[in-house]
C-alpha cells in the first residue's frame, strides 16, 4: 500500500457529489494527487473548495462519487479512520486546541499515532518517540521559541503555522490543505510557501488557496472550480492561458 | 497538563494529616460528617472525570451511586453482613456495566441533549426503583450490618467501629484521587482532555473519540458505584432518593461550586455544600431557600468555584 | 380493547400530551431562541396551579381567575428575566443548568412561605363541570375536552404567532443569528424577555388548566419537567412543531402503556426516548 503511494496516486477521487438539500456544493469532481506533485484547487468564493476537502477528509459524507487513498476505497469512512490511513488535513478557521501550548498541540496530534491511546498508567508526557514528533513539527514550522505559549495567545499568522505543524505531526503522506494562507501578511506569506515548498517531494497535497502567487509558485498541477464543478483542471500555464478560466476567475480581482 | 503548584500540594499535605489526626480529637458526630464528606467528595471526583475533563456534563451520575448502593444491600442477607470483596464487586459491576449500555446510547448526543439525556435515564431509574416493592420501595431498605472483610479468618479492621470506617473510607478516598491524577497524566487522560478543548480536531486528528468517551463514562460510573457501596454502608439505608435527580443536581453543584477540572475542586466542593447544608439547616426550616439563593449567587459572581482562591491554573 | 375505552384512552392521551405540549413548547422555544436550559420550567406550571388555587378563591370565577393568572405569570417571567436569566445568555450550559436547579429550591420553598406545604383542590368551573355520556356506564368528562381545545387553540395561535407575524420572524431571526439580528435593528433584549415571559406563561397556564384534574400539592413540579424534556429531546430543540408531536406521542404512549404494561408503565417515555435517540441523536426535527 505503501508503495502505491509513493510510485502511484495517493489520492484519488471520481465523480464526487455532495447535495445540500437541492443544491450540488460538489457536483461531480475528479482529481488526482500524488507524492512529489502539488495539486492545487482555486476558484471563486462558493465554488465549494472546503466542501470538498471536507468530503476527503471525512467531515463530510458524499452523495455520490468515490474517493480512494493509496488505492483503497474510502468512500464514506469516518473522519478518525481516514486520518489513520494517512491523511492530514488544516482547516481554513483555525481549529487548534486553544487552551493548550504549541507543543501540547503537536503532541497530542503526534499521540494519535500510537497503536492506542487507551494507556492509563505510564504518563503521557514519558512517550519519547511522540515528543520527537512534536518537536519536529514544531521545529519545522518555525515555532519553537513559542513552544511553550498558549494557543490562544498566539497571533493570527502563528496559529496558521499551528495548524500546519499539527498536521505533519501526525506524519501523514497526503496533505489536505485548506487556504493555509488565509490573513497573512506578504512576508509570513512568503515564509509559508518556503514551508510548503520543502513538504512537496514527500507528501501529496492539495491545496487550497486564494493567493494566486503561491499557487503559482508551488502547483504542478490546477483545478480550477465553479459552482460545485470542475471548469479546468491541467499544468499551471494551460489554466492561465484558458480563456474561460480568465473570464470566470482570474481576469478578475484576487480575492 | 494539570500542573501542581507547590502551594497545592502542601496543603493538600497538610489536610490529609489533618484528617488522618481527627479522630484521636473528633467526637462520634463529627467523625461520622467528616465520613460523609469523604464519600461525597469521592462521588464527585468521579463526576469531575466527566464534567471538568472530558466535558459531558452528566445530570444523572446518581444512577451509578445509587446502584451501587442498592447492590450492597441486595447483597446483605437479613440478618449478617455482606461479603466485603463480593459486594464490593457487584457494586463495581452493576454500576459499571448500566453505565456502558446507557453510555452507548447517549454518548451519540453532545451538549445539551446530553444532559437532559443522562436526566431523564437517572430519573427512569428513580422511577422503577421507587415503584419496586421488592427494592423496598419510596421508604427503601436498612442494611444492619456493614460488610465485613476477613482474611483467613482474620478482620483487619471492623466497619462497624466509626474510627475504623472513617480510615477506610480516608484510604480509599486518598486512593482514587491518586488514581484520578495518574489516569489524567496518561494518554487516554490526555485524549479525554482534548475532547473537551474540541473533540471535532480530534477525530479529525484520528481518535475515535467515541470509545474514548465511553471508557471514561464506564470508568466515571464505577467510581459511582464505589462512593455508592460506602455510602450505603455508612448510612445503613438505601433509598430511591439516592437515584434522584436531586442528588445529580446536589452533586453537579458541588463540582461546580468547588472548582471543575482542578485536582482539588471536588474536595472543596464537597465539604463547602455539605457543611453550608448542615448550617442553613440550622437555622431555618426553609434552609433550602439559603442554599437556593446560594447557589444562584455563586454562579452570578463566582463563576470558576473556590478554586479560584487558590489560584491554580487548569492547563499547561 | 372494547370501542369507547379505546377512545377514552385515546382522549387522555391526547389530552395529556397537549398539556405536556403547553410546558414543552415554552421549554424549547426558551433554549432554541436563547439558548437557555431551564430546570425551573416546572416550578413555572406549580406556581401556575398555585396561582389557580389562590385567584379562583378570591375571584371566584375560574376563567378570570385563568386570564388574571396568565398575566401574573407574564409579568413574573419578565421580572425573573430581568433578574437572573439575562446573565446566562452565552454562559456555558453547565452554569445555567446549576442556577436553575438553585432556582428550583428557591420556589419550592417561597411556596411553601406563601401557600404553606398542603394539598388543595381547584374546582372544576360549573359551565363545564358535566360528562357526556358514551356507554351506559362510561361518559367523559367536558372539562377535559376543554382542556385539549384550549391547548390546541394555543398551538395554533403559537404556529400563527410564529409563522405569520413580525414578532414570530423576529424570534425566528434571533434564534437564527442573535448578532445579525441585533444589526438589522431588532432589539434583541426586549425580544428575550418577550419569549421568556412567554415560556414562563405557557408553563404557568398549564398549570392552571391542570389544577382541577390533578390537584395541586408539592413537587408537582418535578415530574412535568422531567417528562417535557423528554419531549424537546425526542422533538428536537428549538422545535414547536416537534414538541407537538413528541408530546401527543409520548402523551399516547404513556397512557396506553398504564393501561396495557402497567409493570413497566413509568419507563415507558424514557424507552421512547432511548429508541428515537438511536435513530436520530437530535431528536426528530433538531437542527444539526
Amino acid at each position: 500500500m505503501a508503495e502505491a503511494a509513493v510510485a502511484g496516486v495517493a489520492l484519488r477521487t471520481a465523480g464526487l457529489r455532495r447535495l445540500f438539500g437541492g443544491l450540488a456544493a460538489v457536483n461531480g469532481v475528479s482529481l488526482e494527487c500524488r507524492v512529489g506533485h502539488l495539486h492545487a484547487v482555486i476558484g471563486p468564493n462558493g465554488a465549494g473548495k472546503t466542501t470538498l476537502i471536507n468530503l476527503l477528509s471525512g467531515d463530510l459524507l458524499p452523495s455520490a462519487g468515490c474517493i480512494s487513498i493509496g488505492g483503497r476505497e474510502v468512500t464514506g469512512l469516518a473522519a478518525h479512520r481516514i486520518s489513520q490511513l494517512g491523511v492530514g488535513r488544516s482547516y481554513q478557521r483555525t481549529n487548534v486546541f486553544m487552551g493548550f501550548s504549541v507543543f501540547e498541540n503537536c503532541r497530542l496530534a503526534a499521540q494519535s499515532r500510537l497503536p492506542s491511546s487507551m494507556r492509563f498508567v505510564r504518563p503521557a508526557a514519558g512517550y519519547r518517540a511522540v515528543n520527537q514528533a512534536a518537536e519536529q513539527a514544531v521545529e519545522f514550522v518555525g515555532l519553537n521559541v513559542r513552544s511553550k505559549v498558549r494557543a490562544s495567545e498566539l497571533s493570527h499568522g502563528e496559529r496558521r503555522q499551528l495548524e500546519v505543524a499539527m498536521t505533519l505531526a501526525t506524519a501523514p503522506t497526503v496533505l489536505l490543505l485548506d487556504e493555509p494562507l488565509a490573513g497573512m501578511g506578504a512576508e509570513e506569506a512568503a515564509r509559508m510557501v518556503e514551508l510548503l515548498r520543502k513538504l512537496v517531494p514527500d507528501h501529496a497535497i492539495l491545496l487550497v488557496e486564494h493567493d494566486m502567487d503561491a499557487v503559482f509558485a508551488l502547483a504542478a498541477t490546477l483545478t480550477v472550480m465553479v459552482n460545485g464543478s470542475v471548469l479546468a483542471s491541467g499544468a499551471p500555464a494551460e489554466i492561465r492561458a484558458n480563456p474561460q478560466v480568465q473570464e470566470a476567475y482570474l481576469g478578475g480581482a484576487d480575492e | 497538563m494539570d500542573r501542581q503548584p507547590r502551594s497545592l500540594k502542601f496543603v493538600l499535605l497538610a489536610a490529609l494529616a489533618a484528617l488522618a489526626a481527627f479522630p484521636l480529637i473528633g467526637d462520634k458526630f463529627y467523625l461520622q460528617l467528616v465520613t460523609k464528606i469523604l464519600i461525597m467528595a469521592m462521588f464527585a471526583m468521579s463526576l469531575d472525570l466527566l464534567v471538568g475533563y472530558t466535558g459531558l456534563v452528566s445530570l444523572g451520575h446518581a444512577l451509578p451511586f445509587g446502584l451501587g448502593a442498592y447492590a450492597l444491600m441486595l447483597l446483605t442477607p437479613e440478618s449478617q453482613a455482606a461479603g466485603f470483596w463480593m459486594s464490593l464487586g457487584a457494586s463495581l459491576a452493576v454500576a459499571g456495566i448500566a453505565s456502558l449500555l446507557i453510555g452507548f446510547l447517549v454518548l451519540r448526543t453532545s451538549g445539551i441533549y446530553f444532559i437532559m439525556v443522562t436526566l431523564a435515564f437517572g430519573q427512569m431509574a428513580y422511577y422503577y426503583v421507587h415503584d419496586s416493592r421488592y427494592l423496598g420501595g419510596s421508604d427503601g431498605k436498612y442494611i444492619y450490618l456493614r460488610p465485613v472483610l476477613e482474611i483467613f479468618g482474620w478482620q483487619p479492621f471492623d466497619l462497624e467501629n466509626h474510627a475504623h470506617f472513617y480510615y477506610f473510607a480516608l484510604a480509599l478516598t486518598v486512593f482514587v484521587y491518586a488514581t484520578l491524577r495518574v489516569l489524567l497524566a496518561s494518554p487516554f487522560g490526555r485524549v479525554i482532555g482534548g475532547i473537551k478543548e474540541n473533540e471535532h480536531r480530534m477525530r479529525v486528528l484520528g481518535f475515535a473519540t467515541f470509545r474514548y468517551k465511553l471508557v471514561c463514562f464506564v470508568l466515571a460510573g464505577m467510581l459511582a458505584g464505589l462512593a455508592g457501596w460506602l455510602a450505603a454502608a455508612h448510612d445503613g439505608l438505601v433509598n430511591p432518593e439516592m437515584l434522584s435527580w436531586h442528588q445529580s443536581g446536589q452533586l453537579l453543584m458541588m463540582v461546580i461550586l468547588g472548582g471543575m477540572g482542578t485536582p482539588s475542586g471536588p474536595l472543596l466542593g464537597a465539604a463547602a455544600l455539605k457543611l453550608l447544608e448542615l448550617g442553613f439547616q440550622g437555622w431555618t426550616k426553609h434552609w433550602q431557600l439559603l442554599l437556593g439563593l446560594f447557589i444562584v449567587l455563586s454562579v452570578l459572581f463566582i463563576p470558576r468555584g473556590l478554586a479560584q482562591i487558590f489560584d491554580w491554573r487548569r492547563r499547561g | 380493547m372494547d370501542p369507547v375505552i379505546f377512545l377514552i384512552q385515546v382522549l387522555n392521551g391526547v389530552q395529556y400530551g397537549l398539556l405536556l405540549f403547553l410546558v414543552a413548547s415554552g421549554l424549547t422555544l426558551i433554549f432554541g431562541i436563547m439558548g437557555i436550559i431551564n430546570l425551573a420550567h416546572g416550578s413555572f406550571y406549580m406556581i401556575g396551579a398555585y396561582l389557580a388555587f389562590s385567584l379562583t378563591r378570591q375571584i371566584g370565577d375560574f376563567w378570570l381567575a385563568l386570564a388574571a393568572g396568565v398575566v401574573i405569570a407574564m409579568l413574573l417571567g419578565i421580572a425573573l428575566e430581568w433578574l437572573v436569566m439575562r446573565f446566562l445568555y452565552e454562559r456555558d450550559h453547565l452554569y445555567q443548568v446549576l442556577l436553575t436547579y438553585g432556582l428550583i429550591l428557591v420556589f419550592e420553598e417561597l411556596r411553601s412561605l406563601v401557600w404553606g406545604d398542603d394539598v388543595h383542590g381547584v374546582q372544576v368551573p360549573p359551565a363545564l363541570d358535566f360528562s357526556i355520556p358514551l356507554t351506559d356506564t362510561l361518559s367523559y368528562q367536558v372539562y377535559r375536552l376543554a382542556m385539549s381545545a384550549i391547548c390546541l387553540a394555543i398551538a395554533f395561535g403559537m404556529y400563527w404567532l410564529i409563522q405569520r407575524t413580525r414578532l414570530g420572524m423576529m424570534i425566528r431571526a434571533g434564534s437564527v443569528n442573535r448578532d445579525m439580528a441585533q444589526s438589522l435593528g431588532i432589539n434583541i433584549g426586549l425580544l428575550y424577555r418577550l419569549v421568556f415571559a412567554l415560556g414562563f406563561a405557557l408553563a404557568a397556564l398549564a398549570g392552571m388548566l391542570a389544577a382541577p384534574i390533578s390537584s395541586v400539592y408539592p413537587g408537582m413540579g418535578n415530574q412535568v419537567l422531567i417528562i417535557s424534556f423528554v419531549v424537546v429531546v425526542i422533538g428536537g430543540i428549538g422545535s414547536v412543531k416537534g414538541a407537538l408531536i413528541a408530546a401527543l406521542a409520548i402523551g399516547l404512549a404513556d397512557t396506553f402503556g398504564k393501561v396495557l404494561l402497567p409493570q413497566i408503565a413509568g419507563m415507558v417515555t424514557y424507552l421512547l426516548m432511548a429508541a428515537v435517540l438511536l435513530w436520530r441523536p437530535r431528536g426528530i426535527f433538531g437542527r444539526a
